[in-house]
């Protein structure tokens, strides 16, 4: 994705015509710093990170391990797509980690009637929650935390009763295309990953090169201002949760496949770790400015780290949380300290 | 010549709020290529009408009748759409996203596979701005340009759009006075491409310079229509007040006494050499008891900013600040507030009015430590000051239990002028303490200003019109790119001295009037 927009430090061509009131020169530059480590710091920790981990451990760098990290990264990372685009909007989604799960079951359920069953009814149930929350945030101008607050206790709800409280499993065959397109690999890579990549692509065509994509922005940045400007504000906020839903019921339908069952312990806190991945990748929490590929960056030092601690070994795996959480402390700290240089907050 | 097509025909327009009358049988005509000023006092219903016109709300009675057919718009889209196009008062774009991308949000330029065409997009930005004087890197974020050349993006972004009609309200209130020029000039433009203008200012010298014909609303009435030629300013005050000719004249614009108060004994504030980097470079100003001492200046040159250093709310790096004789500890508002400075700041609803909390806890917010014991505050201490100062101000408020954000600009202002006043100070320092409130409620904060300084309370004043400036202080200290060049004493506190310093002896001084009555 190239980075020629909005944020890209190039210099000003000022000073001919009616110059803008004062903005001293000192304040430009120190401005373009902070724009420069807001958009590249996630990716600069993540290359740091992943260098001195291959260089600490000798396992860190093989094709099976960066293999396995991209494939578990892959089902967070399309659920952190989805994210970008509500929280550009200046919203939050709660519901993904349950629809996630409940994705996943559905998946497993339907594929006993074939797979374009099993992939279309988790997209179009949870579609159908995204496009309530929507709705709710819209057009009820309820706050998106206590809509989508319901919605993650609904869903998962929904999930109980469709497994009997999680008591029946459903399987997913195997040398099915849906398994195939869960455990199968090219090029080395998990099918999963290939999927990412490409719904990666197409998220930032559509974020950067679309009306629609100008309208998140637009909503995010000052709903008033895009409302008097004439942007579809309810059609765009009910969209992006919409594509929310429907990307975490993609992600919970792979995993699935992935893992060959709906798995309904699954997606508990994944909310949060996609939110925290969002925010990671220099995507700002009060809306208006952000990344899709940020997201990816953001999910991938999440798992890097991760994996590190596994590394470690000695380290129980708990103090993963604990590390993430710390490091999610400190970039937020590091964001709101850059966004209050740049007057963003 | 046949008589240029009707534009718009407004029959009759209504709108009630809850418990208002906002808008009460209104007609209003517009015709290709004419330039038309609205005008009245905040409350007249200017802001209602526009909203009404350009689909915000929806009238309760009347007809809307545009380029021939009757239309009723639910949205700002579809009157966008149709060709009404307006400019709002305090910039309505999306600070965070680019340049080009805010002048084209909606009707971006698109390639074969409808995707955004950034290269045209850029380039058609560029032109589009150029020719309004605005030449900046269009993929910059709209927050890094200076608020007029915001401004202007928001002009060329209505103006481009395929108008019919434009409305501009208050357009020109964070202008520079070379972009007021540059706006008069697309004005101009706007009026030979047969593009009719909605044009609301409370500046009467720009309503002058540019307008054709004129409105005049009075408590959601329209109580004058007419060629503006015809009506001379006074006429046009007294209308829009509703007040008898005679009485302005008496009055003059401003309601400042003009008489020059008594001015003796030791300043009550010593400013001496104040120094805030990149801002303000060694200022020095003394205010006396009972004397006005007015700070002018354009815009940007360290008015705010030295108002600030003196009250503590920007850290200075070097001078002093000495009231009373106490002198003050740098960067430190309570210090200041204890020491008796109040500032009255530029930004009433960032800085200042808290809109949710009621006009009583507005005016008792700074003096509450005061009032109370123990943590405890006197319930009857804090009523008989609010009932004070509503009275001494003459607050407008249903009760002191209004919520400030209902109320008008000016009575928000007086508001705030009490929180301070309550605090007891000896320096008051305002900055643009009558900016954006109608003209009745600006003459009731300039008589305020006067009665203040009669009772022994040192002014220091900042206002960016010279007319209130002049009549309102004993002495002008003049800034320029945040030093003092020049003070203006005795029988040079005149509007052509302030400009000819202001100026710095330029020899152009049409220019640096224009730029006076307008920075």
């Amino acid at each position: 994705m190239s980075a020629t927009e909005t944020d890209a430090p190039v210099a000003a061509t000022r000073g001919k015509g009616p110059a803008p009131a004062g903005e001293p020169v000192g304040a430009a530059r120190s401005e373009r710093v902070s724009a420069l480590v807001q958009r590249h710091g996630a990716p600069a920790v993540l290359v740091v990170v992943s260098v001195v981990a291959s260089f600490s451990f000798d396992s860190f760098a093989t094709g099976d391990n960066i293999a396995n990290m991209a494939t578990s990264s892959a089902f967070l990372a399309i659920v952190a797509l989805g994210m970008t685009f509500v929280i550009i909007t200046g919203g939050i989604d709660l519901s993904v980690g349950s629809l996630f799960a409940l994705g996943g079951v559905l998946a497993a359920w339907g594929s006993r009637h074939g797979t374009p069953v099993a992939l279309l009814l988790p997209l179009v149930v949870c579609g159908t929650v995204g496009v309530v929350n929507g709705l709710l945030v819209a057009r009820s101008r309820l706050a998106p935390f206590i809509v989508t607050l319901a919605a993650m206790l609904g869903a998962r709800g929904l999930m109980l009763a469709l497994t009997d409280e999680g008591a029946d499993t459903y399987l997913i065959g195997k040398g099915s295309f849906l398994a195939e397109l869960g455990q199968g690999s090219t090029l080395g890579l998990g099918n999963p990953v290939w999927i990412t990549l490409a719904l990666f692509a197409a998220g930032a065509v559509v974020l950067r090169r679309t009306r629609f994509g100008q309208h998140v922005y637009a909503v995010g940045g000052n709903e008033d201002a895009a409302a008097l400007m004439g942007a579809p504000v309810a059609r765009t906020k009910v969209l992006v949760y919409a594509l929310s839903g429907v990307l975490a019921g993609l992600a919970g339908a792979l995993n699935a496949a992935w893992l060959a069952s709906g798995v309904t312990i699954l997606g508990n806190g994944m909310e949060l770790e996609a939110i925290a991945a969002v925010v990671i990748g220099g995507t700002l929490l009060t809306g208006g400015l952000g990344y899709v590929s940020g997201a990816l960056v953001g999910v991938l030092l999440l798992k890097v780290i991760q994996n590190v601690i596994n590394q470690i070994g000695s380290l129980d795996s708990s103090y993963q949380q604990v590390v993430s959480g710390a490091f999610l402390a400190v970039v937020v700290v590091a964001q709101t300290w850059l966004g209050r240089r740049r007057q963003l907050m | 010549m046949a008589p240029p097509a009707e534009v718009l025909a407004v029959r009759g327009l209504s709108k009630t709020f809850p418990g208002v009358r906002a808008l009460d049988g209104v007609d209003l005509t517009l015709h290709a290529g004419e330039v038309h000023a609205l005008i009245g006092e905040n409350g007249a219903g200017k802001s209602t009408l526009i909203k009404l016109l350009t689909g915000v709300h929806r009238p309760d009675a009347g007809d809307i009748v545009f380029q021939g057919r009757g239309v009723s718009f639910a949205t700002p889209l579809e009157a966008q759409k149709a060709g009404i196009s307006t400019i709002y008062q305090e910039v309505n774009l999306i600070p965070l996203l680019s340049v080009a991308r805010n002048l084209f949000l909606g009707r971006e330029p698109r390639n074969r596979l409808g995707l955004l065409d950034f290269a045209r997009m850029h380039r058609e930005a560029e032109e589009t701005l150029g020719a309004y004087g605005v030449r900046v890197d269009v993929r910059r974020p709209l927050r890094s340009l200076g608020v007029g050349a915001q401004q202007m993006v928001a002009l060329a972004r209505a103006v481009a759009s395929e108008a019919r009609i434009v409305i501009m309200d208050e357009p020109t209130s964070s202008l520079e006075p070379r972009e007021v020029e540059t706006l008069f000039s697309v004005i101009r433009r706007l009026r030979d491409e047969g593009i009719a203008v909605v044009y609301v200012s409370h500046r009467l010298d720009e309503l002058y310079a540019v307008c054709d014909t004129v409105t005049v609303l009075r408590d959601g009435r329209r109580v004058h229509h007419g060629r503006l030629a015809e009506l001379d300013r006074l006429s046009l005050v007294s209308t829009m007040l509703g007040r008898e000719l005679g009485e302005v004249r008496r009055e003059g614009l401003t309601k400042f006494t003009g008489d020059r108060h008594a001015t003796d004994g030791r300043p009550v504030l010593e400013a001496t050499d104040l120094t805030v980097p990149h801002q303000v470079h060694g200022v020095s100003v003394s205010v006396r008891p009972g004397e006005v001492v007015g700070l002018g200046g354009l815009l940007g040159s360290g008015r705010t900013e030295t108002a600030k250093a003196i009250s503590g709310a920007l850290a200075r790096s070097s001078g002093s600040v000495v009231v009373a004789g106490v002198p003050l500890r740098a960067g430190s508002t309570p210090a200041a507030i204890r020491a008796g400075v109040s500032l009255l700041p530029e930004d009433r609803k960032s800085e200042g009015i808290v809109p949710g909390l009621s006009v009583r806890e507005n005016i008792a917010l700074a003096v509450l430590p005061r009032l109370s014991r123990f943590g405890l505050v006197s319930e009857t201490r804090v009523d008989s000051i609010v009932d004070t100062f509503v009275e001494r101000l003459r607050i407008k408020a249903s009760s002191p239990h209004q919520k400030v954000g209902e109320l008008s600009g000016g009575n928000q202002q007086k508001v705030l002028l009490a929180r301070w006043l309550a605090m007891n100070p000896k320096v008051l320092l305002l900055d643009e303490p009558t900016r954006g409130i109608d003209v009745g409620a600006k003459a009731e904060v300039q008589k305020l200003v006067d009665e203040l300084a009669a009772d022994g309370l040192g002014v220091l004043l900042i206002s960016s019109d010279p007319e209130e400036l002049i009549e309102g202080s004993d002495r002008v200290v003049v800034l320029k790119d945040g030093a003092v060049v020049g003070e203006l004493t005795g029988d040079e506190v005149t509007e052509d001295e302030l400009m000819r310093t202001i100026a710095g002896h330029a020899p152009d001084r049409d220019a640096v009037r224009e730029a006076a009555t307008d920075g």
